[in-house]
């Protein structure tokens, strides 16, 4: 079997890859982070699968179709939230409509964890969408050809 | 300019070195001709200034440059390396006086600005002092959220950070225009021919 090492390290890596990604997504309100970082580590968790197992299966578990759908989607999230905050009667991503009550400015988390989730899907799909077109246009390269 | 002096501590040494490798760094990659180890380079180039960045106290800017930079810019580099050559084509040497010149000039008048630049630190420099101060005293009311970046980010100029998604969404669909194979014109799929049959 060609590449085992690297084939079984890619293997045990990705999942802890992806929970990093969220981890990074979620605890953007309290540490460093957010959804441009989650969303690059989310994609390089893929690149590295494409890298291992080459590009046409990496392309059955994240089909670029799908990957144009989360990018609008995740853009749309973003403005939807805003569109959601005016129609609450507040201006445009004004967080605090979404729990007026709250005395802690729980609005502005939501808000923000929202917003993010929008933000992390655009780059991921987005990211993902770019190395998919530029590597994709050559058939897989050998070894001793770099 | 209210007199005050940058402290020289051992943190600025550090800085001034990682600064040091950044500039040693960009001078072997003009220097190299092979294609593979100018991008190694600028990933490593990239690495540096995420360093550099949390030496500054800069955690989410380093941690955005160590992602973005070192990661995924050196993979969609090594990418687009691919459909190119391997090596730079030798340049014949020559002297370019005018570009010389305006090199000087530029670098110049860089450094002379900076005579005018409040201290390295400085609490009351204009960074420091107007919005950011505002900024730091205000999010615990407003935000209440402990990372002030992401507050600065998400809620401050929320408009601002949609602008950013929508420049990366135009990005991906520009690719996808560009490079996309099998296109869709008049509502029929064509299909790109294989250049050998």
């Amino acid at each position: 079997m060609e590449r085992l090492i690297l084939k079984v390290t890619t293997k045990i890596l990705f999942a802890p890859i992806i929970l990093f990604a969220l981890y990074v997504q979620f605890h953007g309100d309290y540490g460093p982070g957010g959804g441009f970082q989650a969303g690059v580590i989310f994609a390089v968790a893929f690149i590295l699968h494409a890298f291992c197992f080459g590009l046409e299966e990496t392309k059955k578990a994240a089909p670029q179709k799908a990957l144009i759908v989360a990018m609008v989607l995740g853009l749309m999230f973003y403005a939807g939230t805003g569109v959601a905050t005016m129609l609450l009667g507040a201006n445009f991503l004004g967080y605090d409509a979404i729990d007026p009550a709250s005395t802690h400015h729980a609005g502005q988390h939501y808000g923000i964890l929202l917003v993010e989730w929008g933000v992390g899907m655009t780059v991921a799909s987005t990211m993902l969408t770019i190395f998919y077109h530029f590597t994709g246009r050559e058939p897989d390269i050998d070894q001793e050809d770099w | 300019m209210n007199g005050f002096q940058t402290h020289l501590g051992p943190l600025v040494f550090l800085d001034l070195s990682l600064l040091t490798m950044l500039v040693l760094v960009a001078f072997a990659m003009l220097r190299s001709r092979h294609l593979f180890a100018v991008v190694m380079l600028s990933g490593i180039y990239s690495l540096l200034s995420a360093a550099f960045f949390v030496s500054l106290d800069a955690v989410d800017v380093a941690f955005t440059e160590a992602a973005v930079g070192a990661g995924i810019s050196t993979v969609l580099m090594l990418g687009g390396m691919l459909l190119t050559a391997r090596r730079e084509k030798p340049v014949t040497p020559g002297r370019a006086p005018v570009a010389l010149a305006v090199v000087f000039a530029t670098g110049a008048a860089l450094i002379y600005a900076t005579i005018d630049m409040p201290a390295f630190g400085d609490p009351n420099a204009p960074a420091n002092s107007s919005v950011g101060q505002r900024y730091v005293e205000e999010t615990p009311n407003d935000i209440a959220v402990p990372n002030i970046v992401t507050a600065v980010l998400a809620s401050y100029r929320g408009f601002d950070t949609l602008g950013e998604v929508m420049v990366i969404f135009t990005a991906g669909v520009a690719v996808i225009l560009l490079l996309g194979v099998g296109s869709v014109r008049g509502g029929t799929r064509i299909v790109d021919k294989d250049e050998d049959e």
